[in-house]
Parts: structure tokens; C-alpha cells; sequence
């Protein structure tokens, strides 16, 4: 008993020996090595790019989406609308939503600025701050972990040269991790966010079955502007089915036995 | 059984739970051994439980007999009204259940999970505080199913919770910590790193350790509901969930101190008593607040001869279980700036410390050589009903007739007890379905008034109109003008707001105390008697027509008849007795009067003063006060009074002893007996006396109104009595948080 309590105590020292030797190098750096949260603080930090003052207004092109989107919600439930306007707003603002531009939800849908905080914070795909053009996401969850998530996003943390929620020096790439988006079946996966046609050309793609080779590949690809195909990046594969084309149910299924009526 | 015991030990009267007069609730609670063992558990709960009384304070009220609806509470048949929930069921028959999150003056939340129940027929335990009883529910909470899931709430809490309960205020009063003595094991399982959590700055009241929060988002709740400030929430999600206000921000509200209460850890905590004291060294003394006409009734927790912390008591009728801020934390006035010793001043210009003889002597000899018309005493607004019934007697055997109360006016209408007092009751505000608020803005004037008017519009959307200066009242209004022109069209029936005062059921209307101080305050009062005529305020079964009075000694100084001969008396004084009145303009004072000030702090008038007789503040007598509804209440001593201070009414009684004027009494209940003579309702403690006399019966005034705007009767929040005035938390509140316009 005392031995596993030793043993307990030992490991419990070396992880806190661990998280302090990651944490030194600066304070931002602490918090997402410390906290395993995919999102950021919750809670604001004035900085010149994004502080109360400065300001933000939907483009009359999106004030128009928004008074689309107000109209699917009762006049009387218009806090309704905070996710979609959120969304509009950060669409808008090249991914990421500034303080001022949840002020500016708040003021549409009525309600005090902190009850716009706190669906901001909760969210994860919402980012409060600054990410590249494109924003990657990792998923991190258990299936894409074991078919190699940590590897995927220790390639391309290295590749791009950045650390988790940072940004590339020429603003053109940010990584992220993200929880189950629901693809396990071709785990593991990376999402793309491609905020760099604002919000009329938005597009958020799925690349599923990627290898450390593959998403690379991916990455240089959006970099050059191309799309590249969405979906499993398994050559193999179709969609979420099998490897090597479907084994079974090859041919047309049999259908239901029926009692021949006549012959009762 | 030994923890439960403890735990009750522990917990003091005050806690909210776990405080069942009936042990044998606790006796069921045991640690874990007997869940594995479901047999003993069976043969722990006893077959036949005994009948049980409700927990204080659970009330019921059928509204009709067909509302009841039956439940069992182990095994134990009970009547509740229908939309009960499980919990408030529980609490009717006498069990109380572990919570965190559930606040009965707040919304539910059910987010804490402390509080399941077993339910027969229910796969799952249910969370009691969110679950509304049905007819035939039968509930159980002290079987090993609800233990069990008490207990694995508990070590899911204590995952994150600090182990720092030796450093932290809440320890001896957490409701997290008096719970895990029942609930908790004493190992945890889990071991990993513990969460932490930036502190926030909440300002200069409330210290923030978010590390111990466990989420129960009470604050957040009564931020949003009662004190009607939207800063506060709940700011991520999962295991980085934590309260703040995301952007940097104080919390402004006059009622942020209450949060301290009702955080069930100690992660707000008060910070001018951080570190101070422990609550069980504290004797609590229950008694009255003075620091404005609402007369809150508090705790004050004092050790030795200081006054550590106020807290509030509950009263339905008067502040609910909240207090203001100037309330809670005007306390550390009390130890600064006190006059301790009798002083008079020399011909230098400084004062000099004297013995009472020798001080009573001066005035006494300086008071026989003035006219008696040139006799004047003003009361202050932390005065007691004693001492001012004292200081009447004494001035009217010296022939002087010249004696009010600050805040008062001129010449206010004591005759009629209605018209200077709240006649709705402040409780009985949330039967108003349209309130009319004159000159008079509740939320610095009374914070209380204020917060039963928010409730009312929360719950019943009863409308707001107000006339007067531009201010931010925290609850939806109509701002009908800044004059008494408004008032007019309203009285004359040409404005739109009188076809919602016609529409309204129970209309109120409340006029600011301020008011007394225009010249043409009859005017006002006659428009607004027409107002209330008009829209059928004053009837039988309903009185709307209000006073809101602004410090605690006015109502009782109008029931004592404390109102001035003439109109300019302080012009022509030359001998003034000032009882602790601060807020009196003194400058039209001839130059060559005598000036006594009696009273416990040096604060305004001070510099104007002859002599100085040392007096205790509320904190160190027996006195009687009687708030804004007329409602007569008693403070008590907590501490010993400063220095060579002496009450005030005692004071009084000696100098009339040396003048030859001798008052008949000797003893507060001789006092009282004086004023049983005078205004026996100031005796009736506790009680509202219906307003015998109508308003019809008031002679017609038909005096011109002035078109000057309304003014503002409370300038700044934190400081309007000598105590708050010297009160150094005070000070730093109206730096920090008055808003600057
Ligand atoms: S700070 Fe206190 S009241 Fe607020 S959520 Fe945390 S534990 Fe509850
Ligand atoms: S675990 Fe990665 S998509 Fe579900
Ligand atoms: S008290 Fe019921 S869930 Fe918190």
C-alpha cells in the first residue's frame, strides 16, 4: 500500500516537474500548456486589435444577413439569434471575434454584453483571438487519438512553426484542436476553417484519413490557393466506406420472404 | 454518526442547512461502510419515522383548498401546494436537503447536483430543487441510493476545490465545508492537477478566490435578478468554467455585498474583514440599521469592543435577507473620528477635553441667559425616538418650542400620520401593479424599497414612471419629465401616463422625502394628492400613496412632534442644540450663538460648535427607531461605547438636572413611558399601524408650485450619515464605483 502511494506521489511530482518545465517561456504559452482547454482564457485582455473602443459594424451585406437571420426567431426571443450572429460576426472579422463585435451582437439582440460572453466562451469554434486565414483544427478526441491525432498536429505545429493557437508570421495558417466532429469512422481527421474570402466565400471542410505526409501536403496546397479534395484522403476509399470497395452486400439484396397467399 | 453531529457543531444557527432541529435526520447520515452493507442500512432507518415540523422558514399558503396536492417524504404523508417542488416538499415536512445552488429568492438553476432524491418509480435520483412535486410522488432521502449520489456529488466538488480552508473567511460558516463533514470521505480519488482560476476585482467590497468556486452561479443569479446589474456569468465551459465579467469590471451595484452571503464557499468574501476574524470568536448582537429610513435589521458581529461585520437577518417584511452596501460595510466608520470626551472650546479657537460637570455647567448657564425663543434643537438622522422625546421635553420646559428633525423641512404635516409615511408597506409594494415615483430615486434613497420595486416589475411587469432628475434606475421605467410640470398634466388628466395609472389595479405612488426641502413642497403634495384622487390610489382596501423618507429618525421624529414653531428659527438662534445633526445649513446662523453639539462623530458640524457632549452611536444603545412604513423597531448594544460617551437621552436628562429643569425620568423605560404618552405606535415594536386618518380630511392647500426641477435628495450613495462620512470602505466605494457623469 505505501509502495503504491510512493509510486502515486512520484508520478504526480514528475507531471508537475513536466508542466513547469513547459510553462517558463512566456505566460501565454502557460496557459494553453497548463489548462488542456482547446479555447483560450476566458477572460479578456485589452490588446491594441481588440479592446471595447475599438470599433466594429457588420458590412451592410451581412447587416442584411442579420436581419434575415433576426426574422427566423420570435421579435420577443431575439436572443435567440446570439450563435448565427456570432458566427456572421467572425465570418466577418477574418475568423476571430473582437470584444467589440460581441458588444455589437449584444446591442442586436438586446441583452447585456456579458450574456453574449458567455455563449462566446462556451463554444469552442468560436475564436476571441486572432487566428490565420486558414485555422486548422486537430480533432482530439479518443478515436482520432488513437488512429494518431498527436502525431498529426505535432506535424504540423513543426511544419508551420507555431504553437498551438498561434499564428503563422504571414497570417496565412493558425492550428487548433478541436473535440469529436463526428467523422470518427475515418479518424483521424483535420477541419479547415477558410476565412480568407471573408464571409461570402467562408468554407469549412473536413480532410479526413490524413497521414503527417498528408496533411502537409494539404497545407502546401492551401498555401498555393488550391483546394485540395475534401473528405477521406484515403486514395482507397470512398466516402466512409471500406478500404478497397465495399465486401459485402455486393449485389442486389435478397428481398423479404413472402408467404404465397394462393397457395394457403 | 460522528461527522453529522459535528457537522451540526459546526454549522451555526445562522447556516442555511443543515441545521434540523431534529437530530434524528443526521442520525441516518453515516459514511460509507453502511452502503456496502445494504442490510444494516435497512435496519438503521427505522420503520415508523417520527412526525416532523416544518424547517423555518418554509411557509405554505394554499391559495385554494383544491391546490394541495398529497406527497410522502420518507414515508411521511404531507400537504403541499401545487408547483412545489420536490425540495420546498422536503422542507414542509421537516427534512432538509444538502444544496448548493438552489437559493429560495433565486431562479433554479439545478446545476449543483447536491440535492438528489430518490424517487420511487424514478430510475435515477433526481435533483430535488428542480423537480416539481406530483400528486403521490414518494420521495426518499435517506436511503443509500440518495447517500450514494450525495456522496459522489461531493468528491466531484472537492475534485477541484482548494484545500485551503485554514486560510480561507469562509471557514466555520461554508455550507461546502459543513456538508462534506456529512457527505465527504476523508481521501480523494482523484490525482490529477487541481484546477486554478484567476482571481477577478470585483472592487473595493467583494474579494474574489475564484479557485474555490464550484459553479453554483448563485452570484450570477442574484446579480441578474436582484441586484439588476448585468456584469456577471459564467464564462466557459467544462473544467474551465469560471465566473467573471470577461472584460475588466467593478461590479456597481448598491447590493454587490449580499453576494458574500450568499456564495455557499469562499469564493467571495468580504474584503474589509479579510483576515480579520474568525466568525466563531464573534458574538452576534440582532438589532436595526440606521443608515437609512428602511431600518434593515442586521447582526452585528463584534469582538471584544469592535465591530468586526454586519450582517443581515431575515425579515419578509423589511429587507428580505438582503442588506445595502452602506448597510454592511459603513461599520469601520464607527471606530474612526469618535468624540470621546466632553469638550469645550476655548477662547483660542481649540477644544479643550472637560469633565461632564463642568461641561453641563457651561451649557446649562450659557441656555438660561438666551430667550427662550431664541432656543432651537435639531435632532440628527441617526437619533433614536428616546433621545428625541428627551431633547422635545427639554427644550419645551425652557420655553423653546423650536425643535425638529433634520431632513424634515419646515413645516412638515406631523399631524397626519399618513402623510409622511409609507402606507403600502414595503412588502406590500409588490401588490402595486403601477408605481409612480416623485422626485425620489429609490436605488440610492433606499436600496431595499428599490430592490422590492424590482421584483415587483420582474414578476408581475407592474409599470414604472418617474419624474424627476435623469438616474439609472436598474429596472424598466418611463421617464415622464423633470418637474413638477409633468406633475401637473398628470393631476389635470392631460398626460398619457394617467390612462395607466386608470388601467391600474393597485397603483402606487411614492414621493420623495426630498420634496420637504422646496418651498412649495405643499403645492406638490396637494398636485399629487390630486394625482391620487384621481387615479383612485387611496381606498379602503388599498393605500398607494406613499412617502419615501430618507434617514432613520424622521418618521418617529413626526410622530413625536418635532416640528418647528417658525420658519426661521435658525436665523434668529442663539443657542443652538445640535443632536447629532450634520446636514443642517448652518451658515445662516448669527455669528454670536452658542452652539452644542451632541453626537458620536466629528463631522460637519463640529466646526461650528461651543461644546462637544460625547454620545453613543447606534451601535452601543437601546434605542427605538421607526422606519419609512412606520414601523417602530429597537436596536441593541453590541459594544461598549467609546471613551466618556454616554446615550443620548441620558445626556439630555443631566443637563435638564443642572438647568433646574429636571426631566421626570430616569430609566429607558421611563423614557418610553413619556413616549407611550406621546405616540404610543413607537412602543408597538414590530407592528404597522394602519393609517387611521384619510388624506380627505387634510386641509386644501392651494399654493403655487415653482417649475424648478427636481433635485436629487441622496448626491452620493456611500456617504450621507457622520458614519458613513467617516468610513474609510465608504470612502473608497465613492471613489471607485459612484458613477462620475
Ligand atoms: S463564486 Fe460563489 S456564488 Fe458564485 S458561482 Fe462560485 S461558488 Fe457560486
Ligand atoms: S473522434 Fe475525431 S471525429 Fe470523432
Ligand atoms: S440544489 Fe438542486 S441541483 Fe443544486
Amino acid at each position: 500500500m505505501f509502495a503504491s502511494a510512493g509510486r502515486l506521489a512520484g508520478k504526480r511530482l514528475f507531471e508537475i516537474r513536466q508542466i513547469f518545465a513547459q510553462s517558463h517561456p512566456q505566460l501565454e504559452a502557460r496557459s494553453s500548456a497548463f489548462r488542456s482547454f482547446s479555447t483560450a482564457l476566458n477572460y479578456h485582455i485589452d490588446s491594441p486589435d481588440n479592446n471595447p473602443h475599438v470599433t466594429f459594424d457588420f458590412t451592410d451585406a451581412n447587416k442584411e444577413r442579420a436581419k434575415e437571420i433576426l426574422s427566423h426567431y420570435p421579435s420577443n426571443y431575439k436572443q435567440s439569434a446570439v450563435i448565427p450572429l456570432l458566427d456572421l460576426a467572425q465570418q466577418q472579422h477574418g475568423g476571430w471575434i473582437p470584444v467589440s463585435a460581441m458588444d455589437a451582437v449584444a446591442k442586436i439582440i438586446e441583452v447585456a454584453p456579458i450574456r453574449v460572453y458567455e455563449v462566446a466562451t462556451f463554444y469552442s469554434m468560436f475564436n476571441r483571438t486572432k487566428v490565420g486565414k486558414y485555422h486548422l483544427l486537430v480533432c482530439g478526441t479518443t478515436p482520432c487519438m488513437i488512429r494518431g491525432s498527436r502525431e498529426i498536429e505535432a506535424t504540423l505545429l513543426k511544419h508551420l512553426g507555431v504553437k498551438r493557437n498561434e499564428v503563422t508570421k504571414d497570417g496565412m495558417f493558425s492550428v487548433g484542436e478541436m473535440e469529436c466532429m463526428g467523422c470518427c469512422v475515418n479518424a483521424p481527421m483535420i477541419t479547415v476553417a477558410d476565412y480568407s474570402k471573408g464571409s461570402e466565400g467562408y468554407t469549412y471542410n473536413y480532410y479526413e484519413d490524413v497521414t503527417p505526409k498528408r496533411v502537409i501536403e494539404i497545407v502546401e496546397m492551401l498555401r498555393k490557393g488550391e483546394a485540395p479534395p475534401v473528405g477521406t484522403q484515403n486514395p482507397l476509399r470512398k466516402k466512409s466506406g471500406p478500404a478497397g470497395g465495399n465486401t459485402t452486400l455486393l449485389g442486389e439484396p435478397k428481398p423479404p420472404p413472402c408467404r404465397d397467399l394462393d397457395a394457403c | 454518526m460522528g461527522f453529522g453531529l459535528r457537522a451540526i457543531q459546526a454549522s451555526r444557527s445562522s447556516s442555511r442547512v443543515l441545521s434540523s432541529p431534529n437530530p434524528s435526520y443526521f442520525r441516518s447520515i453515516s459514511s460509507t461502510p453502511d452502503l456496502q452493507n445494504p442490510e444494516s442500512a435497512a435496519a438503521a432507518s427505522s420503520p415508523e419515522p417520527p412526525p416532523r415540523n416544518p424547517l423555518a422558514g418554509a411557509r405554505v399558503h394554499f391559495r385554494s383548498p383544491e391546490d394541495a396536492i398529497e406527497v410522502s417524504v420518507d414515508g411521511f404523508p404531507i400537504k403541499i401546494p401545487k408547483g412545489f417542488t420536490v425540495l420546498q416538499a422536503c422542507e414542509v415536512a421537516g427534512v432538509d436537503i444538502p444544496r448548493f445552488c438552489y437559493h429560495s429568492r433565486l431562479s433554479i438553476a439545478g446545476n449543483c447536483r447536491m440535492c438528489l432524491v430518490e424517487v420511487e418509480k424514478s430510475p435515477k435520483p433526481v435533483a430535488s430543487c428542480a423537480m416539481p412535486a406530483l400528486p403521490g410522488m414518494k420521495i426518499k432521502t435517506n436511503t443509500p441510493i440518495a447517500k450514494k449520489a450525495r456522496e459522489g456529488v461531493m468528491e466531484f466538488l472537492l475534485m477541484n476545490h482548494p484545500l485551503d480552508c485554514p486560510i480561507c473567511d469562509q471557514g466555520g460558516e461554508c455550507d461546502l465545508q459543513d456538508q462534506s463533514m456529512a457527505f465527504g470521505s476523508d481521501r480523494g480519488r482523484f490525482t490529477e492537477m487541481k484546477r486554478s482560476v484567476v482571481d477577478k476585482n470585483l472592487g473595493p467590497l467583494v474579494k474574489t478566490v475564484m479557485t474555490r468556486c464550484i459553479q453554483c452561479t448563485r452570484c450570477v443569479r442574484f446579480a441578474t435578478e436582484v441586484a439588476g446589474v448585468q456584469d456577471l456569468g459564467m464564462l466557459g465551459r467544462g473544467s474551465g468554467e469560471e465566473i467573471g465579467t470577461y472584460v475588466e469590471k467593478l461590479m456597481t451595484s448598491e447590493l454587490s455585498g449580499n453576494v458574500i452571503d450568499i456564495c455557499p464557499v469562499g469564493a467571495l468574501t468580504s474584503k474589509p474583514f479579510a483576515f480579520k476574524a474568525r466568525n466563531w470568536e464573534l458574538k452576534g448582537t440582532e438589532t436595526i440599521d440606521v443608515s437609512d429610513a428602511v431600518g434593515s435589521n442586521i447582526r452585528i458581529d463584534s469582538r471584544g469592543p469592535e465591530v468586526m461585520r454586519i450582517l443581515p437577518r431575515l425579515n419578509e417584511d423589511i429587507n428580505e435577507e438582503w442588506i445595502s452596501d452602506k448597510t454592511r460595510f459603513f461599520y469601520d466608520g464607527l471606530k474612526r473620528q469618535r468624540l470621546n470626551d466632553p469638550m469645550i472650546r476655548g477662547p483660542d479657537g481649540r477644544f479643550k477635553a472637560v469633565s461632564w460637570r463642568d461641561a453641563l455647567a457651561v451649557v446649562a448657564e450659557v441656555a438660561h441667559q438666551v430667550n427662550p425663543e431664541e432656543m432651537v434643537g435639531i435632532a440628527g438622522q441617526l437619533s433614536d425616538a428616546e433621545s428625541m422625546m428627551a431633547l422635545k421635553d427639554f427644550l419645551n420646559k425652557m420655553g423653546s418650542n423650536n425643535v425638529w428633525c433634520e431632513g424634515n423641512g419646515m413645516h412638515p404635516q406631523a399631524d397626519l400620520r399618513p402623510s409622511f409615511i409609507l402606507n403600502t408597506n414595503i412588502a406590500g409594494l409588490e401588490k402595486a401593479d403601477a408605481f409612480l415615483l416623485v422626485g425620489t430615486q429609490p436605488r440610492v434613497e433606499a436600496p431595499m424599497v428599490n430592490a422590492r420595486i424590482r421584483k415587483t416589475v420582474l414578476a408581475t411587469h407592474a409599470k414604472v414612471a418617474y419624474i424627476g432628475p435623469p438616474t439609472d434606475h436598474n429596472y424598466e421605467h418611463e421617464h415622464l419629465g423633470i418637474g413638477p410640470q409633468t406633475l401637473l398634466e398628470i393631476a389635470e388628466g392631460r398626460h398619457p401616463f394617467c390612462s395607466t395609472l386608470l388601467a391600474a389595479k393597485n397603483p402606487a405612488i411614492i414621493i420623495g422625502a426630498g420634496i420637504w426641502e422646496r418651498k412649495d413642497k405643499d403645492g406638490i403634495f396637494s398636485a399629487v394628492e390630486t394625482i391620487a384622487k384621481l387615479g383612485k390610489v387611496v381606498r379602503p382596501d388599498w393605500n398607494g400613496l406613499n412617502v419615501l423618507l430618507l434617514n432613520a429618525a424622521q418618521a418617529a421624529a413626526l410622530d413625536l412632534g418635532l416640528v418647528p414653531e417658525s420658519a426661521n428659527s435658525i436665523e434668529s438662534a442663539k443657542f443652538l442644540y445640535l443632536m447629532g445633526a450634520d446636514d443642517v445649513n448652518l451658515e445662516k446662523l448669527p455669528g454670536d450663538a452658542f452652539v452644542v453639539y451632541q453626537g458620536h462623530h466629528g463631522d460637519r458640524s463640529i466646526y461650528r460648535a461651543n461644546v462637544i457632549f460625547p454620545a453613543s452611536a447606534f451601535s452601543e444603545k437601546e434605542g427605538t427607531y421607526e422606519n419609512t412604513e412606520g414601523c417602530a423597531q429597537q436596536t441593541m448594544p453590541a459594544v461598549p461605547t467609546v471613551g466618556d460617551a454616554r446615550d443620548d437621552w441620558k445626556i439630555i436628562r443631566s443637563l435638564s438636572e443642572v438647568a433646574g429643569v429636571r426631566l421626570p425620568y430616569d430609566t429607558l423605560g421611563a423614557v418610553r413611558a413619556r413616549i407611550r404618552a406621546v405616540a404610543p405606535n413607537l412602543l408597538h415594536t414590530d407592528e404597522r399601524e394602519p393609517a387611521t386618518v384619510s388624506h380627505a380630511i387634510k386641509p386644501e392647500f392651494y399654493q403655487k408650485i415653482s417649475m424648478t426641477v427636481f433635485g436629487t435628495a441622496v448626491e452620493n450613495f456611500y456617504m450621507t450619515d457622520s458614519i458613513s462620512r467617516a468610513s474609510k470602505i465608504m470612502a473608497q466605494c465613492s471613489a471607485t464605483l459612484s458613477k462620475k457623469k
